[in-house]
C-alpha cells in the first residue's frame, strides 16, 4: 500500500477496499519501522487516527473532499493547533500552536490526514537537515548521506514511503533541493501562491509552502488544495488558482524549453551534467524545442539572497524571546539579561550566525552597500528571468550541483553549504514557481534532480511538464534500497 | 547671553478605529489585560498583518486637512529593537516613505498669527503598556494596546516658547476632534505629545544640541514640561556645560524632567521595508472620496460665523476652538433667533459656569437646545437679560427649561403698557421729592425712577418701556 | 570588509545574543566569510536600479475596520513562561 502514489491510493478508499484508519495505521507503523531516518518530529498517530476515522465517517455519508482520507506529513514549520510545532528549534521545542496555518486548515477541509511532523534545518535554515535542534535526518538512498534542507524531513518521508506525501516551505531551494537529493518530485510556487500565515516565517519575500510527492500528478493534487487566496497574508495573491490536474496531459509539441548557461557551467559535477542531458533530450523526444538562454545575474544569486535573507529573518526571530511562549531560560539577573539567555540557548548556532549576518547587514552605516545594493540585485536577477521568458516557457537545469554529500561534511563551513543552493535561489529572489522531479541517480547511486522554473503563476506548464516526463521515464518509480 | 529656545513636538495620535491597525482586534479602552491582544497582535510564530483601511482613510483626512502632500505611495518599514511591551520584537511604522509629507497648521499666540510647518505625518502601530506594580520585582506587560493605530504627527522646530507649543497642540488637538479621527483623550493617552528642546544663541542660525521629552500628557504639563526643561539647558550652558542628547521624563508631581535612561544604549533600529506589507497605494478616487468626506474645517468654520451670524473675528474665533463648542452654538443660535446674544451666552455665561465648576463642554448641564431656548425669551421680550441670567442658573441645577421656570416663578416681564403706566403713575406719587428735581432739570433721576420700578416688580417689568413711559410722565 | 571581534560582540548585543569567547572566535571567522561572499555583489554596477523589496508589484490590500477576534487570553496564556492575572510576566523593566 505504502508504494501507491495518492492517485492510486484514491480507488481503493473510494471502493471500500481500504478505509483511512488502515491506510493511516500502514503509514504509522511505517513511521516507527524507521525511525532511525528521524525524518520526524513529532509522530501525531491518536489525531491523525481520529482524523482517519472521521474521514471514513465522511465517506459513508458525504462525497469525498479531494483528499479524503490520505496521510500526509507536515513540515514542523506549519502552526498545527494542539500539536507541537518546534521549527526544528530548542526555542520552539514546547511550542504547542493556539491555531493551525490557513495552509493547515485547508489540508483538513479537504480531508486530509496529518500524520505529523516532519524534521527540518531549524527554522529552515540549512541545506543538510542538520541544523534540527532533533538531530541530523538520513538520507533514505544512503544513510551516511544528507537528505537536503531546510525540508530534509518530508523529502525522506516521502522517498522512504513514510507518507505518500508531505509539504515543505522553500525560501532558497528548500522543497527543491532536498526533493533532488532524495529523489521525490518537489515544487515551489509563485510566491503568494500558497498563504505564508501560520508558517513560521523565515525571510518573508522568499518563503513560500509547497507540495512534495512521488509524482507530478500527485503534487498537482496537494496544489489544488494549498493554493488560494488568504485574506490573511496580505502577500497572498487574489487571483483564483486552476485546477493543475486539467493540463498534465498536455501535449509538450513546440514547448519552448530555455537552457540557462550559468547552470551549465564550473562548478556541475560531471555525473548531474550527463543526467540532465539525458533528462533534455528526452524532453526533446516528447516534442520540446531547446533554447539558449542566459541568466547572468543569476551567479550572484546566493551574494544577493545571504544578504536579504538573513536580514529578514533577524527582524523575523526577534519575536522569540521569551515572554509570551516557547522557550525562557532558566536563570538570568535581569530583562536583558533574560533575553541573551534565551536566545543564545534556544536557538542554535546557523540561526545565531544568520540572525547576526542579517543584523550587522541592516544596522546604521551599511544599510546601503549591502541591504539596498542586494535589493537592486534582486532587481537585476529577476529583469533576467522576465527577459528569458521572453524567448522560452519554461527554464531546465539541475537542481543542485552534486548529488547528496555526506553528513558533516560541510556543516564547518557554511560558504560552502550555501553553495549548494546556487541553483535553486534565483527563483526565489524573483518570485517564481520552480519545481525538482527526479532524474535518475548519479555514480554514486544518490538521486539527481532535474529543474523546472517557470513564469509567474505557470505551475500547471511545470506540473504538466513534469508529468509528461514521468509519463516517458521511471526515474520517479525507484525506491531506495531497503524501502521497497 | 540671550537664549533662543526652538522647540519641536511629535504628537501621536491614536486613531478612532473600531480595531487595530493589523489585526482585528479591538481597541477599545479599559478592557481587561490581554484580552484584546489576538494572535497577530501577540505576535504568535507565522501571524501576519492585514492593515485596517480606516487607518488610511484618517490619516489621509488629517494630511488634507494640514494642507500636506499625500503620498501616493508611502511604505511600512520595520523598526526593530528589544521591549517586553513590542511582541514582534520590531514596531511596523513608516519611515522613508510617510503617507502625509510637508503640511502645516497656523497658531494664534497674544494676537499674533504664525505659521508652524509640519515635517510629516506616518502611520505606526502602538505598543502594549508595562505594569510595574505588585508583581513581587516583575513588570507585568498587558498588549490590549500592542497594535492600535497611531499616527505620529512630527513638527518642524518652528516653534519659540512654551506658549507657542501649547498653542500648536492645541490647534492640533482642536483638529483631530474635528476631523473625527482621534477622541483626543490626554488622560488615556489618546493624544500624546514628545517634545524636542534644544536652545541657540540669539541670532545663530545653527541648532542647539537638543533634549526630547517623553509622553506628556496634558497642555499644562506641556508648557511645565518645557518651561524647565530651558531653564535647565540655560543653566547647563550658562555653566559652560554642553546638554545631553537624551531621552528624559517629566515628573508632573516634583515638576521637573530627568534622564530616563542614564546608561541609555545607542539606538540603532535597523528600519527595513515590511516584507509583510506591499507598499501602501492610494488611488486618486481614495483621496478624492477622502476629500469629499471632510467636515467644515476650524478655518472655514471661523469665517462662516463671521459671514453668517456677524460675530466678530475674536468670537467667532472663541467659538470654532473645538467642534464641539461650534455645534453647541449653532444649536442655541438656531433655537434664540439672535445669533449674536448666542455667542454672548456661549461665551461669556455658560463658559463661567463651565470654568467655575472645571466641567467639560459634554458635561454641561444645560444642553444647546435648552439654552437656546432661554435666550429666545431674551429675544421676544419674555425676560430681560438680568433674569436670564437668574433662570440660567436655575437650569443649571436642573430646574428644568426656561419657560416652565417663567411659569412657574411668575418671572414674565411685564410689557402690557397699562399696566406699567399703572406702576410708574404709583412710582411717581410715592416720591414726589425725586419727581420734582427731575423736572427742574436733573433728568439722571430717571435711573433712580427705574430702580425703584425694577424692585416693586422683582425686575420683570420691560426696562426700555418703563423708561419711555417715565420720560413721559415726568417730562 | 573587515569584521574584527568587538564588532561581533556589538552586533551580538543589538540582537540579544550572548556570545562565549570560544564562540567569538569561530563567529568572527564564519561572519567574515559571509561578508567576504556577499561582497561580490560589488562587481555588478547597480546605479540607478530601483530596490526589489517584494517579489511582486501588486499593492497592498486593506481589510474593513471590523473587529473580528475574540479573547483567547487563557489558551494563549497557557503556554506563555510566566503570567500573572492575566500579564506576562518579565524581570523588572527599569526605566
Amino acid at each position: 500500500m505504502h508504494r501507491k502514489t495518492i492517485v492510486e491510493l484514491n480507488t481503493p478508499l473510494r471502493t471500500g477496499e481500504i478505509s483511512s484508519v488502515e491506510l493511516t495505521q500502514a503509514f504509522l507503523d511505517r513511521i516507527g519501522q524507521y525511525q532511525d531516518l528521524n525524518a520526524f518530529i513529532t509522530v501525531a498517530s491518536t489525531t491523525a487516527l481520529e482524523q482517519a476515522q472521521a474521514s471514513d465517517d465522511h465517506r459513508k455519508n458525504r462525497d469525498p473532499r479531494p483528499l479524503e482520507g490520505i496521510p500526509i506529513a507536515q513540515k514542523d514549520i506549519f502552526c498545527t493547533e494542539g500539536i507541537l510545532t518546534t521549527c526544528g528549534s530548542k526555542m520552539l521545542s514546547n511550542f504547542i500552536s493556539p491555531y493551525d496555518a490557513t495552509v493547515i486548515q485547508r489540508f483538513k477541509a479537504a480531508g486530509a490526514i496529518i500524520l505529523g511532523k516532519t524534521n527540518m534545518d531549524e527554522f529552515a535554515m540549512g541545506s543538510s537537515n542538520e541544523t534540527s535542534f532533533y538531530g541530523p535526518v538520513k538520507n533514505p538512498w544512503a544513510k551516511q548521506a544528507v537528505p537536503g534542507g531546510s525540508s530534509g524531513g518530508s523529502a525522506a518521508a516521502v522517498a522512504a514511503q513514510l507518507a505518500p506525501a508531505a509539504t515543505g516551505t522553500d525560501t532558497g531551494g528548500s522543497i527543491r533541493q532536498p526533493a533532488a537529493l532524495c529523489g521525490i518530485t518537489g515544487l515551489k510556487p509563485t510566491y503568494g501562491r500558497v498563504s505564508r500565515y501560520g508558517m513560521v516565517a523565515f525571510a518573508s519575500s522568499l518563503d513560500q509552502a509547497g507540495p512534495m510527492t512521488r509524482t507530478a500528478a500527485d503534487a498537482a493534487l496537494l496544489l489544488n488544495v494549498m493554493a488560494g487566496f488568504d485574506p490573511k497574508d496580505s502577500t497572498s495573491v487574489d487571483k483564483p488558482a486552476p485546477d493543475y490536474t486539467t493540463t498534465l496531459n498536455d501535449d509538450l509539441k513546440g514547448i519552448r524549453l530555455g537552457l540557462p548557461k550559468e547552470y551549465f557551467g564550473d562548478g556541475l559535477a560531471a555525473d548531474v551534467a550527463k543526467t540532465i542531458d539525458k533528462s533534455i533530450e528526452e524532453l526533446k523526444r516528447l516534442g520540446a524545442k531547446i533554447v539558449d538562454i542566459s541568466l547572468p545575474n543569476s551567479t550572484l544569486a546566493v551574494p544577493c539572497y545571504y544578504v536579504l535573507a538573513p536580514a529578514e529573518a533577524s527582524s523575523n526571530l526577534s519575536r522569540f524571546d521569551g515572554v509570551r511562549y516557547g522557550y525562557r531560560a532558566a536563570d538570568y539577573d535581569d530583562l536583558n539579561d533574560m533575553y541573551r539567555k534565551t536566545r543564545s540557548q534556544g536557538f542554535g548556532e546557523e540561526v545565531k550566525r544568520r540572525i547576526m549576518i542579517g543584523a550587522y547587514t541592516l544596522s546604521a552605516g551599511y544599510y546601503d552597500a549591502y541591504y539596498l545594493k542586494a535589493q537592486q540585485l534582486r532587481r537585476l536577477i529577476a529583469d533576467d528571468f522576465h527577459n528569458a521568458f521572453g524567448q522560452c516557457d519554461v527554464i531546465l537545469g539541475p537542481t543542485t550541483p552534486t548529488t547528496a554529500f555526506d553528513l558533516g561534511a560541510k556543516t564547518d563551513d557554511p560558504v560552502s553549504m550555501y553553495l549548494n543552493d546556487i541553483y535553486t535561489i534565483p527563483a526565489n529572489l524573483a518570485g517564481l514557481p520552480g519545481m525538482s522531479i527526479p532524474a535518475g541517480l548519479g555514480e554514486d547511486g544518490r538521486p539527481i534532480g532535474l529543474q523546472l522554473i517557470g513564469n509567474a503563476f505557470e505551475e500547471a506548464q511545470l506540473l504538466n511538464v513534469a508529468h509528461q516526463y514521468q509519463q516517458a521515464t521511471d526515474h520517479h518509480k525507484q525506491a531506495p534500497k531497503g524501502f521497497e | 547671553m540671550q537664549w533662543e529656545t526652538v522647540i519641536g513636538l511629535e504628537v501621536h495620535v491614536q486613531l478612532r478605529t473600531k480595531s487595530k491597525l493589523f489585526s482585528g482586534a479591538s481597541i477599545a479602552f479599559g478592557a481587561e489585560p490581554n484580552t484584546q491582544a489576538c494572535e497577530v497582535d501577540i505576535a504568535l510564530p507565522g501571524v501576519l498583518p492585514v492593515m485596517n483601511r480606516d487607518a488610511a482613510y484618517m490619516a489621509v483626512k488629517l494630511g488634507l486637512a494640514i494642507d500636506a502632500t499625500i503620498n501616493i505611495q508611502s511604505v511600512f518599514a520595520r523598526k526593530n529593537y528589544f521591549y517586553p511591551d513590542l511582541p514582534k520584537g520590531y514596531q511596523i511604522s513608516q519611515y522613508e516613505i510617510p503617507i502625509v509629507e510637508r503640511g502645516k497648521l497656523d497658531i494664534e499666540v497674544d494676537g499674533k498669527k504664525k505659521t508652524i510647518g509640519i515635517t510629516r505625518a506616518h502611520l505606526e502601530e502602538d505598543a502594549g503598556k508595562s505594569l510595574h506594580e505588585e508583581f513581587h520585582s516583575n513588570t507585568g506587560i498587558d498588549l490590549n494596546r500592542a497594535g492600535t493605530p497611531l499616527v505620529e504627527v512630527v513638527s518642524e522646530p518652528d516653534m519659540r516658547s512654551p506658549a507657542e507649543a501649547v498653542a500648536y497642540l492645541k490647534k492640533l488637538h482642536a483638529l483631530v476632534r474635528y476631523l473625527d479621527i482621534c477622541d483626543g483623550n490626554m488622560q488615556e493617552g489618546s493624544f500624546r505629545c514628545d517634545a524636542n528642546i534644544s536652545m541657540r544663541p540669539k541670532g545663530q542660525e545653527k541648532l542647539g544640541i537638543r533634549a526630547e521629552i517623553k509622553n506628556i500628557n496634558s497642555f499644562r504639563f506641556v508648557e511645565k514640561a518645557i518651561e524647565y526643561e530651558i531653564e535647565r539647558q540655560i543653566d547647563v550652558l550658562e555653566g559652560g556645560g554642553e546638554v545631553v542628547q537624551e531621552t528624559r521624563l517629566y515628573d508632573a508631581a516634583k515638576n521637573e524632567t530627568r534622564s530616563m535612561r542614564s546608561k541609555e544604549e545607542a539606538h540603532d533600529y535597523r528600519y527595513f521595508p515590511d516584507p509583510d506589507l506591499p507598499p501602501l497605494m492610494l488611488d486618486d478616487e481614495f483621496i478624492q472620496s477622502t476629500k469629499d468626506s471632510l467636515p467644515e474645517l476650524p478655518a472655514a468654520k471661523r469665517q462662516r460665523f463671521i459671514d453668517q451670524y456677524r460675530l466678530s473675528d475674536y468670537d467667532a474665533g472663541v467659538l470654532t476652538t473645538s467642534r464641539e463648542l461650534a455645534d453647541y452654538y449653532e444649536t442655541v443660535a438656531a433655537n434664540a433667533g439672535d445669533a449674536k446674544l448666542a455667542a454672548n451666552w456661549v461665551s461669556g455665561e455658560l463658559a463661567a459656569y463651565l470654568n467655575k465648576e472645571s466641567l467639560d463642554l459634554d458635561q454641561a448641564p444645560i444642553s444647546a437646545e435648552l439654552l437656546g431656548g432661554l435666550v429666545k425669551r431674551i429675544t421676544d421680550n419674555t425676560i430681560s437679560g438680568k433674569i436670564a441670567k437668574d433662570i440660567f442658573e436655575a437650569m443649571w441645577v436642573g430646574g428644568g427649561d426656561a419657560d416652565s421656570i417663567i411659569d412657574s416663578k411668575g418671572l414674565k416681564q411685564i410689557s402690557d403698557s397699562g399696566a406699567l403706566e399703572k406702576i410708574v403713575d404709583e412710582t411717581i406719587a410715592a416720591n414726589p421729592g425725586q419727581a420734582e428735581q427731575y423736572k427742574n432739570g436733573e433728568t439722571k433721576l430717571i435711573g433712580y425712577f427705574v430702580g425703584q420700578i425694577m424692585k416693586a416688580t422683582q425686575g420683570k417689568a420691560n426696562p426700555k418701556q418703563v423708561n419711555e413711559i417715565l420720560k413721559k410722565k415726568l417730562g | 570588509m573587515a569584521l574584527d571581534p568587538t564588532d561581533v560582540r556589538k552586533i551580538a548585543e543589538l540582537a540579544r545574543l550572548e556570545i562565549s569567547d570560544s564562540e567569538l572566535t569561530i563567529y568572527t571567522h564564519s561572519l567574515a566569510q559571509i561578508l567576504d561572499l556577499v561582497g561580490q555583489m560589488n562587481v555588478v554596477d547597480t546605479t540607478g536600479i530601483s530596490p526589489m523589496a517584494h517579489p511582486s508589484d501588486s499593492p497592498l490590500r486593506l481589510r474593513q475596520d471590523l473587529v473580528t477576534e475574540q479573547d483567547h487570553r487563557e489558551g494563549f496564556q497557557k503556554i506563555a513562561p510566566a503570567t500573572e492575572s492575566g500579564l506576562y510576566l518579565v524581570p523588572k523593566v527599569i526605566e
